[in-house]
């Protein structure tokens, strides 16, 4: 009798574990994908920018050290490996990159450019689309860790080797910072 | 309720407004064959009745979109515009946002801006602008407007009000039709008058009823469902881009158009981000002025979408 309720609450227990296997594991995949699909703007980025740099280039070229900056945050964050480090490439490429079309602003020429206008709209698009991939991947990826660390899961989730998903933050120190704002009056 | 509540609720009504419809198609049948067809041994209107309603039901739910998007003369976006490029541009990040697939794009040249949203599922769905809501509203506010509709495609909004939009049409239709048919129509004059002949004339009455009510009644049901709707997809909308007062400024741009939208006609107005009828209903609350429109006050939804940014 006892040992018919031991292998019944054992198979319980067995098929429970099961469950929890397959919905970890099918959360992780849509993490995995949520990734993807960051990666997908992230190139698309990647791949607009040597375009804008040469279309400014002629008509900015005193500008010289913004470029370059541009160009050089684009390399460095094309070989960023990891999320963490990714996070913070790419926020330095978007820095650049606000720095560059304020600058732009001040030449009429280009900002009456067809082809500038046209590099501008899909550059604020893509800056867009990355921040509703990463808005998706870190609503998934927390409801992946959520779901790792809450009782009874996480019992098993470290027996079976899951691993919290990391989030893709503003870890940019210029980001972070709050703007000071002086309200002394004169 | 969550996300899969609404498409679980949605898809519950969608079968519903389908049984209701060949439902009253079985009725329809039934009481030609009474009127009509007592002397064949068959039942042969009820059946086509019902052969007719599902052929229907199946043909608008398969091919109901294309319908509904010829219909308002929509076609293919030109990507050589800066202005349609941007609208591709800005469907494409809130479909990213709402993480479906990417819904096809539509304009309608109409001067009054407006947008809607069809299709039978997410992997199906379509979404029109008119040329007027280009011209009308700046990127974010076009952001805003795409994520109201990107809310109503994802909770399966679309498949519910497409089929209200192909069905009511169609029940409007044969009403017409089948009136014209009654009163001039070769009625039989050997009718069984022995026997039932009360029960009979209550019957024919009750019919004749139901015959001339259905359209309205119809009508009324597709603006009640439609109305709640639109809260939910501003609010939902909102969530997706984190930006509700885009979708309140936008909503003010498009209600300060007061003419109607000409293109979209009446059976799919409650398909449309605002109604298409233009201010007349748009402004005015409560009684008949509630019943009778597809969509809440404009002021009331800018007001709910003030409130999420905590600006009163």
């Amino acid at each position: 009798m006892v040992g018919w309720i031991i292998l019944g609450v054992l198979a319980v227990v067995v098929i429970w574990a099961i469950g929890v296997f397959n919905s970890l594991v099918s959360l992780k995949n849509q993490t995995l994908n949520g990734w993807k699909q960051i990666d997908v703007q992230l190139k698309r980025r990647h791949d607009l920018i040597p375009n804008l740099v040469e279309t400014v280039k002629g008509v900015m070229s005193f500008e010289q050290k913004t470029l370059t900056q541009v160009i050089e945050a684009r390399n460095r964050a094309i070989s960023a490996q990891g999320v963490a480090d990714k996070a913070v490439q790419e926020n330095v490429l978007s820095g650049a990159l606000r720095q560059l079309f304020a600058l732009v602003e001040n030449y009429p020429n280009l900002k009456s450019n067809e082809n500038v206008s046209k590099l501008q709209e899909e550059l604020s698009s893509t800056e867009n689309r990355i921040g509703f991939a990463r808005q998706f991947y870190n609503d998934i990826a927390t409801k992946f860790n959520i779901a790792q660390q809450t009782f009874p899961t996480n019992m098993v989730a470290g027996m079976l080797g899951f691993q919290a998903a990391e989030l893709f933050e503003i870890t940019d120190a210029a980001e972070k910072e709050v703007p000071k704002v002086d309200l002394n009056l004169k | 309720m969550n996300i899969y509540e609404r498409q679980a609720h949605n898809r519950r009504w969608t079968w519903f407004i389908v049984f209701a419809f060949i439902s009253f198609f079985l009725f329809l049948g039934l009481g030609f064959d009474y009127y009509y067809g007592a002397r064949l041994e068959m039942p042969i209107f009820t059946v086509i009745a019902i052969i007719f309603g599902v052929v229907m039901a199946y043909s608008g739910y398969l091919w109901g979109d294309k319908l509904v998007l010829s219909s308002t003369h929509a076609k293919g976006l030109d990507l050589n515009d800066p202005k349609q490029k941007q609208w591709q541009n800005v469907v494409e990040e809130v479909s990213i946002a709402a993480g479906i697939p990417l819904p096809k794009t539509y304009i309608i040249e109409d001067p009054d801006p407006n947008a809607f949203a069809t299709g039978r599922s997410p992997e199906t769905s379509s979404i029109a602008v008119t040329s007027g809501l280009l011209d009308a509203l700046n990127r974010d506010e076009l952001q805003a407007v795409a994520a109201h509709e990107m809310s109503h495609v994802k909770n399966f909004d679309i498949r519910l009000m497409l089929m209200i939009a192909v069905l009511v049409g169609s029940i409007a239709l044969l009403a017409d039709w089948t009136r014209r048919s009654l009163f001039f129509g070769n009625r039989r004059s050997d009718r069984r008058s022995e026997g039932g002949g009360y029960v009979a004339l209550v019957v024919l009455v009750v019919w004749l009823i139901t015959v001339i009510l259905a359209p309205i009644l119809s009508q009324l049901m597709a603006m009640c469902v439609s109305r709640k709707r639109e809260y939910l997809a501003d609010a939902s909308g909102a969530e997706l881009t984190r930006n509700p007062l885009a979708l309140a400024s936008a909503l003010e741009k498009i209600s300060s158009h007061e003419g109607p939208t000409r293109s979209i006609n009446q059976g799919t107005a409650h398909l449309c981000i605002c109604d298409p009828k233009g201010m007349a209903m748009g402004m005015k609350d409560g009684g008949l002025a509630n019943l009778f429109a597809t969509h809440p006050p404009i002021q009331k939804r800018i007001e709910a979408l003030r409130q999420m940014a905590y600006i009163k």
